[in-house]
């Protein structure tokens, strides 16, 4: 990083995003284990609760067994890998990205419109914007403004292809 | 030449992998190491709470397994009385209306929820059984079962169809017929004991519908003809299927709970339906059923399609909320506690909210006591409002909510867990423990989304994918009886129907008497 470029992030600005991707990454990484250790776990409970424009669709994956598994199975495993990777800083762009899709689809699935309610109660109050959303804009941050090439294991990468 | 120096400059600066570049590169890989430590501190600590909690409350769970006996011996089954319980019980049998699968097929086109219960029912188990015989007075109701019961291929209108069951006009003729092992009795409440005492007379099975009986007197001779005849015989309280009562009996046997004071249940409903209105048949007419049959043992009553089709708004062929629910309610404690028949009864109420001539009331509360076990049951119904209250059994140390579910909650000032309560290993203010039906292990400690979602029973049904029908299973553990023939009677059998249908009558009585109603147990006798 050259410090006097205009383009480059001042080192508190990278710091600063470099936290952010850690616990992000953080509770993605959480989210997914404790999916992964679950043996009885299954998304099919919260896609049956779904609410909003793409309920049926949602509906859709919570009742074909096929499609479900698959869906169990990158909830499980994607929220494991893309929180590793946002920590690790090692693919971090694919990460935020993925990242940033499979909060979309929370979002999307159990959108807080106004008069809509879900089974399970959520622990704070929304309107509209809920802590999905904003996560999924701080991904779409990070993608854009990518600090793993700085702080991350992508440095290593960055580095030897511009050998 | 300035600008081609910083790009060598770069160029070799990228090439060097430096101690900053390494630094920079594995910054955050302490990271994993701290949130794997966190993970595991976290899992430990809810392990060892978990283990504690079950070594405190020391109970193994017993749940159902079932006798699977297996069904190649055919038997063939008579049904009395085909209105809407017995069009239920066909189907759990494995009997549709093709009309009926014909409506689920058209349903389940644009519903995911309807198309898989109609693959549930063409999935369910083989029974192995043949309905051969029905009877029922009224011609409409015949004409379906008998559809129902030639539908063997569980097919629509347009499929395939087997021999057609014989419809005979009166019960006394259907359980005389040869090809008939064992019979369903779904008829109204004044005919289910007499049409079980004929039944054993003839050596016939008998799965009956609760209540057992209508009157007191028909409870003894209903009792002493099916154990002088020793057939199978299963009263239909299908909620002896039920997992989490099983669960519920081991725990309590335990002693999770202390010494159990109180037991409060009750019934909340608040539609016409609900209330027994149920609806007339709009081709029923005085030519298409049998009237005199239908009355009965019956006071007699000129024609009536109300009272035809609302049978159980009218003490004249009911058992009113006693006999219908609460019986429910009882059953299930008597399976989960061994009750046996209470020391007295009293019972209030009126017709409070369904003027529509009903005799039964429509809001009831009775509260039995049980001298020898120091405990008293509550029952509190009302048909005019449906806030959902729990069905309570309250011990000394803790108390615990019964449904699909279970849920413990220890109490404050328990004797039995004021060390944990002190400690803080347990807090009264949460459960202590949850069961959930078709989890194979049981948690002290589950997550605050699982314990939500178990409480609204929905883990159960979308867990297995499958709902499981308690009265299939009710069936089924009849049917594996009569195929053992060794005297094996199934778990609702005619002593604990004699237990049921006393108490309930009891709380008539008192009811009817405006007193209190006392079981003198020596005499067996309501005095």
């Amino acid at each position: 990083m050259t410090k006097s470029s205009d383009k480059s992030l001042k080192t508190p600005q990278l710091l600063a995003l470099v936290l952010c991707r850690v616990l992000i990454g953080w509770h993605f990484l959480y989210e997914g284990f404790i999916k992964v250790l679950n043996p009885e776990w299954s998304a099919k409970i919260f896609l049956l609760d779904s609410q909003g424009p793409f309920k049926s669709w949602f509906l859709w994956m919570a009742n074909n067994e096929g499609v479900l598994q698959t869906v169990d199975f990158l909830n499980q495993w994607g929220l494991v890998l893309i929180g590793a990777s946002l920590i690790l800083g090692l693919f971090s762009r694919v990460a935020t990205l993925a990242g940033a899709l499979v909060l979309a689809l929370f979002y999307l699935s159990h959108p807080p419109l106004i008069g809509v309610e879900y089974m399970l109660p959520s622990e704070g109050s929304y309107l509209i914007v809920n802590k999905n959303l904003i996560e999924m804009s701080f991904l779409i941050v990070l993608a854009l403004i990518p600090t793993s090439q700085y702080i991350g294991l992508d440095r290593l990468i960055f580095r030897s292809r511009r050998k | 030449m300035e600008e081609k120096n910083k790009k060598v400059e770069l160029k070799t600066s990228a090439m060097k992998m430096d101690r900053r570049d390494v630094l920079k590169s594995l910054a955050t890989v302490p990271i994993i190491g701290a949130f794997g430590y966190g993970m595991y501190k976290k899992n430990k600590y809810y392990e060892t709470l978990n283990s504690k909690l079950l070594e405190e409350l020391d109970f193994d769970i017993k749940e159902q397994a079932g006798l699977n006996v297996p069904t190649d011996k055919k038997i063939r089954i008579g049904v009395v009385g085909c209105g809407g319980r017995s069009t239920y019980l066909m189907r759990s049998l494995g009997f549709a209306n093709p009309d009926y699968i014909d409506n689920q097929i058209e349903r389940a086109k644009t519903d995911k929820g309807w198309q898989e219960r109609l693959e549930n029912f063409i999935d369910q188990d083989d029974m192995g059984v043949e309905i051969t015989a029905i009877c029922d007075v009224f011609d409409i109701h015949a004409e379906d079962a008998i559809k129902a019961g030639q539908n063997i291929y569980r097919q629509g209108s347009k499929g395939k169809m087997g021999k057609a069951p014989k419809r005979y006009r009166t019960y006394q003729e259907l359980v005389r017929a040869d090809d008939v092992d064992a019979i369903i009795i779904g008829t109204p409440d004044h005919h289910h004991s007499p049409i079980a005492i004929e039944a054993a007379k003839r050596g016939k099975h008998v799965y009956c519908e609760k209540p057992l009986s209508w009157t007191v007197d028909e409870t003894y001779q209903v009792r002493q003809a099916v154990v002088d005849s020793g057939i199978v015989f299963q009263l239909g309280h299908q909620n002896r299927q039920t997992d989490s009562y099983h669960v519920a009996k081991s725990i309590i046997e335990k002693g999770a709970l202390g010494k159990i004071s109180l037991i409060e249940t009750c019934t909340n409903r608040n539609t016409p339906n609900g209330a027994w209105v149920y609806p007339i048949h709009p081709k029923a007419n005085p030519n298409n059923i049998d009237w005199k049959q239908f009355i009965g043992p019956a006071p007699w009553h000129d024609f009536n399609l109300e009272r035809f089709f609302r049978w159980r708004c009218w003490w004249d062929y009911s058992t009113g909320l006693s006999g219908d629910l609460f019986t429910h309610e009882y059953d299930a404690m008597n399976q989960i506690l061994d009750l046996g028949i209470p020391s007295s009864a009293m019972a209030s109420g009126g017709v409070y909210f369904f003027k529509d001539g009903r005799t039964v009331p429509d809001v009831l509360n009775m509260a039995f006591e049980f001298a020898d076990r120091d405990l008293s049951l509550l029952y509190t119904a009302t048909l005019a409002s449906q806030y959902e209250r729990p069905r309570l059994i309250m011990g000394h140390d803790a108390t615990m909510k019964v449904s699909n579910t279970l849920e413990i909650v220890a109490d404050a000032d328990s004797t039995k867990y004021s060390d944990k309560i002190k400690s803080g290993l347990i807090d009264p203010g949460k459960p202590i423990f949850t069961y959930v039906p078709g989890k194979n292990k049981v948690d002290a400690v589950t997550t605050a989304t699982e314990k939500y979602f178990a409480g609204r029973g929905l883990l159960y049904t979308h867990r297995n994918g499958k709902q499981v029908d308690t009265a299939h299973l009710h069936l089924r553990e009849w049917l594996d009886c009569v195929r053992l023939d060794n005297g094996t009677q199934p778990s609702c059998d005619i002593h604990q129907g004699f237990e049921e249908a006393m108490t309930a009558h009891m709380g008539t009585v008192s009811f009817k008497e405006g007193r209190r109603a006392y079981w003198d147990s020596e005499k067996e006798k309501i005095v």
